[in-house]
């Protein structure tokens, strides 16, 4: 099994990165864009075959490892 | 004073706090490899040191805060022995939970590296004693991630407590209401940006950081 683990910026929390993508894709023309968040993508191999089993494993990892989550929350997304 | 610094691979601020510890201590701080299970039997203080531990990688100090080492910190913290971390040991703290918060990358996204003007926000501490009567002091900070977050009602708790300890004159990163330092509720665990260990001799150019060795020091 696979699971795709998306890490994101909790609303409210500054997102320095995020604003200067968005500065840049201004300054480039695209003056439609408001706003830019950057997250991040973790994908994991695992020697699982029950999914309800891999998600809470997983959802155990995000929060002891993979997110800190006083700043970021995460969605968790698990494929055969 | 029994001292421990623990080293990570990427830490770089290791020699110099342990140079800091010796010259002020006038006892030598045992090395302590992240992959040990143990402590040195007996330590008084405890420094967890600046650097770029595991490469930043995932975020600062996130896997340097889940290394074997750590939780003997962690419970060691837990007993009321001083630890403190500098820089990237602030980080890798507020990772095991041993401090609120987190450090956010710097507000305006750069590297800042420079002498920077502190206000001691309370001397009441076993890291700011020596600092009594002085208002202000100058220690360099040097860092990518040093913007302080936390929610408001936390932020409000820090200041009631007396847990916010320096505070930036001139905002470098972003940080939340100029935070530079803060403690636990316990008041033995301070995490700082700001590098102490850099300003401690003459040579250094300043010696802005010595009374946070001479507090510990006097606090033992």
């Amino acid at each position: 099994m696979k699971a795709t683990v998306h890490v994101k910026l909790k609303a409210g929390v500054l997102d320095p990165q995020g604003k200067a993508i968005a500065h840049a894709l201004n300054s480039l023309g695209y003056d439609e864009v408001s706003g830019a968040r950057v997250g991040k993508e973790i994908t994991l191999e695992l020697a699982e075959t029950d999914k309800a089993k891999a998600e809470a494993r997983v959802t155990e990892m995000c929060e002891k490892l993979l997110a800190n989550t006083v700043i970021e929350r995460f969605d968790i997304d698990i494929q055969d | 004073m029994k001292s421990a610094v623990i080293v990570f691979p990427g830490s770089n601020c290791d020699r110099d706090a342990f140079e800091a510890i010796k010259l002020i201590t006038g006892e030598a701080p045992a090395m302590v490899w992240h992959r040990e299970t143990e402590l040195p039997d007996g330590v008084d203080f405890i420094l967890v040191p600046g650097g770029f531990s595991y490469g930043d990688y995932l975020r600062s100090g996130a896997i340097a805060g889940r290394s074997p080492i750590m939780r003997e910190v962690v419970s060691a913290a837990d007993k009321g022995v001083a630890v403190m971390g500098v820089c990237n040991g602030f980080q890798t703290l507020t990772e095991t939970g041993l401090l609120p918060g987190a450090l956010l990358r710097n507000a305006n996204l750069h590297f800042v590296c420079k002498e920077q003007p502190l206000e001691i926000a309370n001397s009441n501490t076993r890291f700011t004693s020596a600092y009594s009567g002085t208002r202000d002091t100058v220690i360099p900070v040097a860092h990518h991630d040093g913007n302080y977050f936390a929610d408001e009602a936390t932020l409000d708790r820090l200041e009631g407590e007396g847990c916010v300890v320096f505070r930036y004159q001139g905002n470098p990163n972003g940080s939340a209401r100029d935070i530079a330092g803060v403690t636990n509720e316990a008041g033995n665990v301070m995490g700082l940006m700001p590098h102490p260990e850099r300003a401690v001799d003459q040579t250094h150019g300043g010696t802005g950081g010595r009374a946070v060795f001479e507090s510990l020091l006097g606090s033992v």
